[in-house]
């Protein structure tokens, strides 16, 4: 496959970190990429070490960090949704799939990125990851883009089996890993100090492809 | 972020009480604290924008500090609050950050509410 467009839903300024090396090479193979982030993170519990950033500042730096980010991974299209950080699962979850829905048919994607409902281990991960399937589900079958989708859960093997797509990234790794420290205020969370073994965490991306 | 000069936060809690304030009180694990081991159990509760008004407030401790507002019927408590913003001359933005840095807890203050989207 080779995707023109695609459309990358996620929750969180730094979740597109995790898939980091594969949506690189998607924009290196001239793909255009947009990107809805559900939130700022403005509730992160990580303010830069020492803590640089508050509450009131933090969502403003969070929204500098997600542009750096996405800069460097290719991803030219950045739509914020404004939705309160650990609030998504309380929305209107058929209104904010309308929203979703609505992109979907403005970038007409023929492949999407998000979260496993139920595996994405914080409660705006598995929200993002339904309200996603919930709008790609009221296409009609045969217009439903390939949904790949991220599983962070210990148990998502025993669940979802061996992941549909495992990409090796070994050889954009660095230039991965750079994206994800351009989240200054999460670089401690996301990288610990940079090591051999925070490499080697980073080289592989695990996808699981929606079945509806 | 400056780590708490307790006189100046009693400026700022005299300074407004007595009349409805907007205040956001948050106490947070993270949400991937059971995930990576680190407590048992991942446990969050925020309060953003309540009003409140309150006839008495004061900072106590040696630090980490604690502040207390007395309001009408109850109490609004914060423990284990160790920076400031001290850029701030209006309204109190405090915090409890562990040794990594993260955020434990949050006491904010303020005349008006406060926007978690602001534009920059
Ligand atoms: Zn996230």
């Amino acid at each position: 496959m080779d995707p023109k467009q695609i459309l990358v839903v996620l929750a969180h300024p730094d979740d597109e970190g995790i898939i980091g090396g594969t949506l690189m090479e998607h924009a290196q193979q001239g793909a255009k990429i947009t990107y809805i982030c559900l939130t700022l993170g403005e509730m992160g519990r990580n303010m830069g070490k020492p803590p640089f950033a508050t509450r009131v500042s933090l969502p403003m730096i969070r929204r500098q960090e997600l542009k750096e980010a996405c800069q460097l991974i290719g991803i030219q299209d950045v739509r914020e949704f404004g939705l309160h950080d650990k609030m998504v699962e309380f929305e209107d979850q058929e209104a904010v799939a309308d929203r979703v829905r609505e992109v979907i048919e403005e970038v007409k994607p023929d492949l999407i990125y998000t979260f496993y409902p139920g595996h994405g281990v914080h409660p705006d991960h598995d929200a993002c990851g339904a309200i996603t399937i919930r709008a790609v589900a009221k296409l009609p079958a045969d217009k439903r883009p390939v949904t790949r989708c991220i599983a962070m859960t210990p148990g998502s093997y025993a669940v979802l089996g061996q992941p549909d797509f495992v990409n090796d990234v070994s050889d954009i790794v660095d230039l991965k890993i750079q994206a994800i420290g351009a989240h200054k205020t999460q670089f401690q969370l996301m990288l610990g100090n940079y090591s051999q073994e925070t490499k080697d965490r980073h080289r592989h991306e695990r996808l699981w492809v929606y079945r509806f | 972020m400056k780590s708490i000069e307790p006189a100046r936060i009693q400026q700022l809690l005299d300074q407004l009480k007595g009349q409805e304030v907007y205040i956001h009180l948050e106490m947070t694990t993270g949400a991937y604290a059971a995930h990576r081991g680190e407590a048992k159990l991942a446990a969050t509760a925020f309060i953003t924008n309540a009003t409140v008004t309150y006839s008495q407030g004061l900072i106590a401790g040696d630090g980490p500090y604690r502040v207390g507002l007395k309001t009408a019927h109850g109490w609004v408590f914060a423990q284990g609050l160790t920076h400031w913003d001290e850029t701030e001359t209006s309204r109190l933005i405090a915090a409890g950050h562990d040794p990594d840095g993260k955020l434990v807890v949050a006491l904010q203050i303020a005349q008006e509410p406060f926007s978690s989207h602001e534009e920059d």
